[in-house]
């Protein structure tokens, strides 16, 4: 259903009811033109949360919007439009990139993890990643807007160095801007992530 | 007395997080009901111009678009945008959501354009042409109240919304019994909220039942739905406002902006959901901006550093327009002028300034990081001028607890405190002593360290109480289910807080959090870089709750902090641009900028609430700017530097340095007197921290 939303423009030219606001409004909108979605589309997969996708799309949408309006997949988040702030971040084959940098059709071919798709990632049996389970003991968030991809992020910076000191998680982290903690306990949340799957040995 | 309880005082996790960190939370654009059109906005290039003619021709027969509307068919059909304070004889500076004959900051809405996905919206917005007519522009506030400015509007006399005076004890007394008045203009810059969620809006109509439902990124939903009712004229029963997850808001959405009564307006026309998402840029532009006071103080004392009385002359920058609050703000500083301290007469002036620029209104602190900034700033210059100690002036001027309830010339009554105490705490906890010991030996080797201080009081708590004339009372609902669970319905809307988790009430009167941090930054001379080394907080909220919330509020905005001294100042060019108006250009604080912050507490309860507590929200925000401030101006004590205006950028540190080096016997002279390796040490310096960059 998600993956026809630019072809669904399924309503028909409507007369809006003037009754409530007559005295107000001189005239009367209809609906204008229908989208011309078929003229220039593109056809892409990608693979999202080790679920196949085949969508065909404008060859202009952003990554972030093919995730969050065409799959519905709303937990990546959209902070800015410069590609600083980092609310985006996903991980596409493995590594933390920024989804609102990247056009949907440069995707094709990829496999990308959201943070829907997180936990699967570590246990596969539904319990959180590390790195989720350490925002939440440590308090590592409060809006909860950067935290997706701050989470990302941090589960990256791991799978590269499983025993980051405090100054390279700072660093690591240093492409996410958070407003609301300070960044105390996203580098706590992180240390006890690291602490935690060392144990494990996964 | 707190009531007894096993959960009071204990750290715990909130119960509200594990949808939020699995990504299965609903900010508003992730709202998504079935018909969805999207509106945007088409805003003012332009900081003032009349407006021609508009022509919306090429925009409503675009791909996708289903109407266009501007502002004079919305005139007298979606009332202005609210202004909750009555300043007496403020001009009514409000607003139109959408300009009719005039724009009056860059960012204005002119239109909007409702499509049928949020690609199309945008290309829309492109294709509405409007005739401007350029009129001069005026962002400096002392410029804008000056005689001959130019008038942002036709039926003022002058561009001054007003003038606010506030004096207690004996003003005049005091400064002729003065032995030493100290002087300073200062500057706190004005700033952007920027939460990490920019705003948005989504409205559905339901038309059998005249039900209007808004989602709307918010702080006030309750004061929100009786607004945007009023504003169109809508009965209030009929309005639903929702706030989803919110990211963030920091006072930037404690407000009612037009874009949601023009989003519930046009669901309401056509029938289908709108919904509005704030772009960045649009945010930075004209989401409220912060702060924005030029001070001119004096202070009287006694040459033991005793205060005796203090004089300001405040200019706010409120921008060009009323958001719901903006004319009040600036009022707070005068409240809370006089800080921790015992000050016998005070007199404050505030002239509220109408700018080019998009309207000031509450930011985290709300006029009071302004006025401690102010007082702890003076405080440090009392000490310098009267070459006494920083510590040992705050001393000489605390109250002593048993002063409290403290009754403070500018009218109010401080609950409960003990200064004596969290300086005490912080200093023993900084190792302050050996601080300056350390600060002495690396002078003499060439290296500037600044040891900064900042003892503040801040009031808080004021929602509902008795001592606040005007409504807004909290109510909460306890019904008890057939199952025997308890469900407890309250008016407490959340947006990071922890809410949740943590209990509500209603206070009898203000409380006043206080606190004291020290905080250690090392200069370098030949950049102006400064490096934030160390900082100390101890805050004392009363009755703690949840540490991990309290300290999860301190730090957030001990940085927030940071900011504003180091980094962060909403630029506006002579043109009324917006030249700060993207992450790239408005930085703000990031993870590796920040040391590890030290926190800890005392706890003064509060005697005007059952549970004795205060409030920490803002008091990170409130109190660390200045301790930066006068560790930055304590670093650069001997090249004999005395202020430094906000924010400490490094340009200014160097041409301050550099002037001071022109003028007087440079610091490196002397120490050479003693070490004949200074130069070369600071070379080396250099090579180390480039070395640990490359890191």
């Amino acid at each position: 259903m998600h993956d026809d939303y630019f072809a669904d423009l399924n309503f028909f030219p409507r007369r809006v009811n003037l009754l409530r606001l007559s005295q107000c409004f001189p005239g009367e909108f209809t609906a204008g033109p229908l989208r011309p979605e078929a003229i220039m589309a593109v056809d892409v997969e990608v693979r999202v949360n080790r679920k196949e996708h085949r969508s065909s799309i404008e060859p202009r949408l952003l990554l972030v919007h093919y995730l969050r309006d065409t799959l519905g997949l709303t937990g990546t988040h959209i902070g800015c439009e410069t590609s600083v702030c980092g609310a985006c971040t996903v991980l596409l084959d493995g590594k933390a990139v920024k989804s609102c940098t990247m056009l949907a059709a440069q995707a094709d071919g990829s496999e990308i993890t959201t943070i829907e798709g997180l936990a699967a990632t570590y246990t596969g049996n539904g319990n959180l990643h590390p790195v989720q389970e350490g925002f939440w003991e440590k308090h590592g968030f409060q809006c909860g807007y950067c935290t997706p991809g701050m989470i990302l992020a941090g589960a990256a910076l791991l799978a590269r160095n499983s025993r980051p000191s405090e100054s390279e998680i700072r660093e690591a982290i240093s492409g996410n801007l958070c407003r609301c903690t300070g960044y105390q306990h996203i580098v706590d949340a992180i240390d006890y992530a690291a602490k935690k799957m060392k144990k494990s040995k996964r | 007395m707190a009531p007894a309880s096993p959960y009071i005082g204990r750290p715990m996790t909130r119960k509200e997080d594990p949808r939020l960190i699995q990504g299965l939370s609903h900010y508003v654009d992730d709202i998504q009901l079935p018909g969805t059109h999207f509106m945007a906005v088409v805003r003012s290039p332009y900081a003032h111009a009349r407006i021609g003619s508009i022509d919306t021709s090429k925009a409503k027969s675009a791909p996708g678009a289903v109407a266009v509307v501007t502002g004079p068919e919305l005139h007298g059909v979606i009332g202005v945008i609210p202004c909750a304070a009555q300043i007496p004889d403020m001009k009514p500076a409000f607003r139109e959501v959408l300009a009719t004959d005039k724009v009056r900051f860059v960012g204005e809405p002119v239109a909007v354009v409702v499509a049928s996905d949020r690609y199309a919206a945008g290309d829309a917005v492109d294709l509405v042409e409007v005739e401007y007519e350029p009129l001069p522009v005026v962002v400096d506030p002392e410029k804008a109240i000056a005689k001959g400015a130019p008038r942002l509007y036709d039926q003022f006399e002058d561009n001054v919304s007003y003038r606010w005076e506030l004096e207690g004890g004996d003003v005049a007394g005091a400064f002729k019994a003065a032995e030493k008045i100290v002087s300073q203009r200062m500057v706190n810059q004005r700033l952007i909220p920027v939460p990490m969620e920019p705003r948005g809006v989504v409205a559905e109509y339901i038309p059998g039942e005249n039900q209007l439902n808004i989602w709307t990124s918010t702080q006030i939903p309750h004061l929100a739905r009786t607004q945007i009712a009023a504003m169109l004229n809508f009965p209030e029963d009929g309005v639903r406002v929702i706030a989803p997850e919110v990211g963030g808001g920091f006072g930037a959405k404690l407000n009612v902006y037009g874009e949601e009564a023009l989003t519930a307006h046009l669901a309401i026309r056509l029938e289908r959901p709108v919904k509005w998402i704030e772009g960045r840029r649009e945010h930075f532009q004209c989401t409220i901006h912060g702060r924005d006071e030029i001070n001119y103080m004096d202070v009287a004392a006694k040459s033991d550093g005793t205060v005796l009385g203090i004089r300001c002359r405040v200019i706010a920058d409120l921008g060009a327009y009323y958001q719901l609050l903006t004319p009040m703000i600036p009022t707070l500083t005068g409240l809370m002028i006089c800080g921790s301290y015992k000050i016998p007469a005070v007199r404050m002036e505030i002239i509220g300034a109408l700018t080019n620029k998009m309207a000031t209104d509450a930011y985290r602190g709300a006029g009071r990081p302004e006025a401690t900034y102010f007082i702890e700033r003076a405080m440090d210059l009392v000490a310098h001028d009267l070459k006494k100690d920083v510590v040992e002036v705050r001393r000489i001027n605390f109250p002593k607890p048993k002063d409290f309830p403290y009754a403070v010339p500018t009218g109010l009554t401080y609950d409960s405190a003990n200064y004596q105490k969290s300086l005490a705490v912080v200093l023993k906890m900084s190792g302050y002593t050996k601080l300056r010991a350390e600060q002495a030996a690396l002078r003499r080797k060439g290296r500037y360290i600044g040891i900064g201080l900042s003892t503040y009081v801040e009031i808080c708590a004021m929602g509902p109480s008795s001592a606040m004339p005007a409504g807004g009372w909290e109510s909460a609902t306890v019904r008890i289910e057939p199952t025997g669970k308890v469900n407890i319905l309250t008016g407490s809307s959340m947006h990071g807080q922890g809410q949740e988790t943590t209990h509500f009430f209603e206070p009898a009167n203000f409380t006043f959090p206080f606190g004291a941090h020290v905080c250690v930054v090392e200069v370098d001379p030949e950049t102006g870089d400064v490096k934030l080394e160390k900082y100390f907080a101890v805050d004392d909220c009363g009755n703690a709750i949840n540490p991990l919330l309290i300290d999860g509020q301190v730090h957030g905005g001990i940085v927030q902090s940071v900011g504003q001294a180091l980094f962060e100042e909403a630029v506006y060019d002579s043109e009324g641009q917006l030249i700060t108006g993207e992450f790239t250009d408005y930085a703000i604080p990031r993870a590796h900028d920040i040391p590890r912050i030290r926190t800890n507490r005392t706890v003064t309860p509060s005697p005007v609430n059952p549970m004795g507590v205060k409030g920490v929200g803002e008091a990170g925000t409130i109190g660390a700017t200045p301790a930066l401030v006068n560790a930055v101006v304590d670093a650069l004590a001997p090249f004999g530097v005395r202020h430094v205006d906000l924010p400490i950028k490094r340009e200014k540190i160097w041409r301050l340095i550099h002037e001071a080096s022109k003028s007087a016997k440079p610091p490196e002279k002397a120490a050479a007197k003693k070490s004949a390796k200074a130069p070369p040490k600071a070379a080396s310096r250099k090579s180390s921290k480039a070395k640990a960059r490359r890191k």
